[in-house]
């Protein structure tokens, strides 16, 4: 990605066609400086909210320093393992949400590079939830390994099988990925719901009057190695999800199957005339886009959550998440790992950095973060807003240097 | 013609310059245009000319040189300045909105109101039938756009740039999207317009057109102006070594066909389109090894679906498709491509190319799953690079490296890319759909010269194009389509008279 500077006009300028195709020409126009900027922008308008109600600008600079230090990234200056130290403790949170959301991220990102739009992220992560908690309730003789394995590849086929819906539904009647996976997020929601309430199939045995469901065996839990196990300690998950961002670039730049999504993704027609089957592929990729968020899940509920409540079901918004960083990280590998690095140190910084009350209120606390992320959503969203801004400079130069040269004209 | 030309200038341009980084687009370009003129900005793909005319309408600013339009220095900041100025042009790809109607299109910006907030349906209307009978459009102001066809559109364009009070009227390669008949009628209308004082600025590749309409003609090469020269005088030969800068050989030169043996061969073709038409009606033919066959016929007579039914991208409804002795009717595209078909196909950005995709890329388009590119579903790019490194050379493609997007290439690279991917593969027969649609004559050149090679080599060529030129200069046999069925086959010469006739069905013809 580099920033590129106007190029000489295309000698037939093509149309863009597809979403990834029209993505590739911003992504080209823009390169790596509007994400950044995208973010400057967001965290300003985010100070200003804080200013703005707080009445004090010093108060808004405090914010910032509170979010840095509550996502732990204070931890740099101090590095130890010591998990009692607070920083320690921070980071190892704030990586803790990062592993999920580079999972949902990918999910995002792979059907983007296909050209489609999944949405429902957050209802294959449901899928995952539930089939990890049930293989890792049941089967409690297994042992560790294979039971871990057991219940990652099922929820990940099943994360798989629930954007497959969407997938066979493009390919066979055309039915838009949008829609579709919208309406299986809501399926997912209250299917989650029922399966974890008073009398669900997956509601605890020991207390039928609580809606949560059964804990997962300690053979089914991912091996932590920082902090305390049963305690939210970081799990190996992380490392699950970077090997799945090592994946996602291989599966698309060293594999055929990258290279017919890709082809798919950028320009469905071509992709026929060269011999690819356009419908296979939309399904593969949106498969493997669920496997993502089917594997986020499963990450979640053996790394550190190990049960799931009906309540917790409305208060999930991982998938969502997933989006913005896949869209701030470009949909690549990297971009998506850095996005992911961002959102998880937001999440966690602004709830836990903020929440004193020493700087401001703790209500606005938790909902700074979802400021900061529809900020960061909506510019992404209007990048070209952003490169307008970005150009500003260059366009006021020309104006000026067009004035001058109207007023030379005068005495003519 | 040139009586109603004036001398007055309506426009100057005077030392234009423009770089973009690493390009200069235009150094030092002049360029005047008289009153009832049309004056034709010739030159190949990337010689400046869209450029000059993108400063012209206010789209880039030049860095330095002046524009003078009657007598007075103008900078035009926007399009909207240069609109003011009285100055239209009617791109290559229309700017309509195909869900309005005519009327509304041509007023959109400008609209007539009725109590300060109401679109004056009337009025709109009224103005735009007014001015389609003074200048004889013959379009209906209360068709929806999408529901007209390509040539009504430009129309639309043109009345659009009219209804704004324009004088200079720029067009953008007018004739690339248009069919021979509505290039004609193209022709009567711009003539109206030139005797109405409207001055023309027609931007082309194709000489023929330009010895057609210009009254004077402009050459551009690599950014700068090479003559300007009155249309008497001018031949295709003396402007062609102008725009490339070297003696062109306009003629394809080549030796008898020695036909062998049949290598496609088709029986009782019927093809369905999406919507259910029956497009190909009852084709036949047989195309042999070591010669050309061309298929001309007026866009739209089913030569897109033969194509598709031939490499397996349209479901055949009966009959059958042989290639080189394997019967294909049924194949699916891969199938068809590994049986020894090779495709150029009629629309080389939609179809021929992934233009996200790296020049080593596209090269693979066909391949990628198979050794050398990939084995056990693992690419190996180096191996692409490598083959395309190689391609490059030997198909002297311009513009860039193996991992160059495709999209940045010029339209005559694209296609030489595309005919680099097609013939490497050793087809053992080649279909060329419109294979030089939108090149310049250095590539135009390039192509019909390797086509006939590979005719040589003992590949059976099936040519299908809408331009007769081509179909006229190369083929070894030429066969007429029309609404879907072979009307007239042809060895030997044939005059275009003919062909034109039988492209608009016979019976028709001979009433008219």
């Amino acid at each position: 990605m580099t920033d590129s500077a106007p190029a000489p006009p295309p000698q037939e300028p093509a149309e863009a066609e597809t979403l990834a195709a029209r993505f590739a020409v911003k992504q080209r126009a823009g390169g790596i400086a509007v994400p950044i900027v995208t973010l400057i922008l967001a965290f300003l308008m985010a100070g200003a909210v804080v200013a703005a109600t707080q009445h004090s600008v010093h108060k808004a600079l405090l914010a910032y320093r509170d979010i840095f230090n509550g996502a732990g990234l204070n931890w740099i200056f101090h590095p130890t393992t010591n998990i009692q130290v607070l920083a320690s403790y921070n980071l190892s949170q704030t990586l803790l949400q990062t592993s999920t959301l580079i999972l949902t991220g990918l999910a995002v990102a792979f059907a983007f590079r296909a050209g489609m739009f999944n949405i429902g992220g957050q209802g294959q992560y449901f899928l995952g939830i539930i089939v990890a908690n049930w293989v890792g309730v049941s089967f409690a003789t297994m042992s560790t390994t294979p039971h871990i394995l057991l219940a990652v590849v099922a929820a990940t086929l099943a994360g798989a099988a629930w954007a497959g819906i969407a997938g066979v539904l493009k390919a066979t009647v055309g039915a838009h990925e949008v829609i579709s996976t919208i309406m299986l997020n809501w399926i997912a929601i209250y299917l989650a719901s029922w399966l974890f309430g008073d009398g669900g199939p997956l509601q605890n045995s020991t207390d039928p009057f609580t809606p949560v469901s059964d804990t997962i065996a300690k053979s089914a839990q991912l091996p932590v190695f920082w902090g305390t196990q049963g305690f939210q300690g970081l799990d190996i998950g992380i490392f699950i999800a970077l090997g799945a961002l090592v994946v996602f670039w291989v599966l698309l730049n060293r594999t055929t199957l990258g290279y017919e999504v890709k082809a798919v993704g950028f320009n469905p027609e071509a992709a026929a005339y060269g011999g690819i089957s356009v419908k296979k592929n939309l399904i593969r990729a949106m498969a493997i886009s669920g496997a993502f968020a089917g594997l986020a899940g499963a990450v979640d509920m053996l790394g550190y959550l190990y049960h799931y409540g009906q309540a917790d079901v409305p208060f999930s918004n991982v998938g969502f998440l997933g989006i913005a960083v896949a869209l701030l990280g470009r949909n690549t590998a990297v971009g998506t790992l850095l996005g992911a690095l961002l959102f998880g140190g937001l999440l966690f910084g602004t709830t836990h950095g903020l929440n004193s009350g020493s700087v401001i209120q703790p209500e606005l606390a938790g909902n700074l973060t979802y400021i900061v992320v529809g900020l960061v959503i909506l510019f992404v969203g209007a990048d070209v807003l952003v490169l307008y801004v970005w150009n500003t400079p260059r366009r006021l130069l020309r104006r000026r240097a067009k004035a001058a040269a109207s007023t030379a004209e005068l005495p003519a | 013609m040139a009586d109603d030309v004036t001398d007055d200038l309506v426009l100057e341009m005077r030392g234009i310059r423009k770089e973009f980084p690493g390009v200069v687009a235009n150094d030092d370009v002049s360029f005047d245009v008289r009153r009832g003129e049309v004056h034709a900005l010739l030159g190949e793909n990337g010689a400046g000319k869209s450029t000059l005319m993108n400063i012209l309408y206010g789209l880039y600013r030049p860095d330095a040189g002046e524009i003078r339009l009657n007598e007075e220095a103008v900078a035009f900041s926007s399009a909207r300045d240069a609109i003011q100025a009285g100055i239209g042009m009617v791109h290559q790809h229309f700017m309509l909105i195909p869900v309005m109607t005519v009327a509304e299109n041509i007023v959109l910006g400008t609209e007539p109101v009725r109590e300060g907030i109401f679109l004056d349906e009337a009025a709109a209307d009224r103005r735009v039938s007014d001015m389609a009978k003074t200048f004889r459009f013959e379009v209906d102001p209360d068709a929806l756009v999408q529901d007209i066809g390509v040539g009504q559109q430009q129309r639309v364009e043109i009345m659009k740039a009219l209804y704004r009070n324009a004088d200079i009227l720029i067009l953008d390669e007018p004739t690339a999207v248009l069919t021979p008949q509505e290039a004609t009628d193209l022709f009567e209308i711009l003539r109206t317009l030139k005797r109405e004082g409207m001055s023309l600025i027609f931007i082309s590749h194709k000489l023929n057109e330009v010895l057609d309409i210009a009254d004077r003609i402009t050459v551009l090469r690599r950014g700068k102006t090479i003559e300007t020269v009155p249309r008497a005088g001018a031949t295709e030969e003396s402007l062609a070594r102008a725009m490339v800068g070297r003696e062109v050989l306009l003629r394809v030169e080549k030796a008898p066909a020695q036909p062998g043996d049949v290598l496609l061969s088709v029986r009782d073709l019927h093809v369905r389109d999406d919507r259910q038409i029956e497009k190909v009606r009852g084709v036949s033919l047989e195309v042999r090894a070591g010669e050309i066959v061309g298929v001309a016929g007026v866009d739209g007579n089913g030569q897109t679906e033969l194509i598709d039914a031939l490499t397996g991208l349209q479901r055949i409804e009966s009959g059958t498709v042989t290639i080189a002795g394997h019967e294909l009717t049924h194949a699916h595209a891969r199938a068809a491509l590994d049986a020894g078909i090779g495709h150029i196909p009629e629309d080389r950005q939609r179809r021929g190319l992934v233009l996200d995709f790296s020049i080593a890329e596209n090269i693979a388009l066909h391949d990628y799953a198979k050794a050398p590119d990939s084995r056990w579903g693992w690419i190996f790019p180096s191996r692409m690079v490598q083959r395309a490194k190689a391609l490059i050379r030997e198909f002297d493609i311009r513009g860039g490296g193996p991992l160059t997007r495709a999209g940045g290439l010029s339209g005559g690279n694209q296609q030489k890319l595309v005919a680099a991917r097609e013939i490497s593969r050793d087809p053992s027969v080649l279909i060329a759909a419109q294979p030089t649609r939108g090149l310049d004559v250095g590539a135009i050149e390039y192509l019909h010269r390797r086509l006939v090679t590979e005719r040589d080599e003992g590949r059976a060529i099936l040519l299908v194009s809408l331009e007769l030129d081509e179909i006229l200069s190369l083929s070894d046999r030429i066969l007429v389509l029309y609404e879907g069925q072979i009307v007239a086959e042809h060895t030997g010469e044939v005059s275009e008279e003919a062909i034109g006739l039988e492209m608009l069905g016979g019976r028709e013809a001979e009433a008219a």
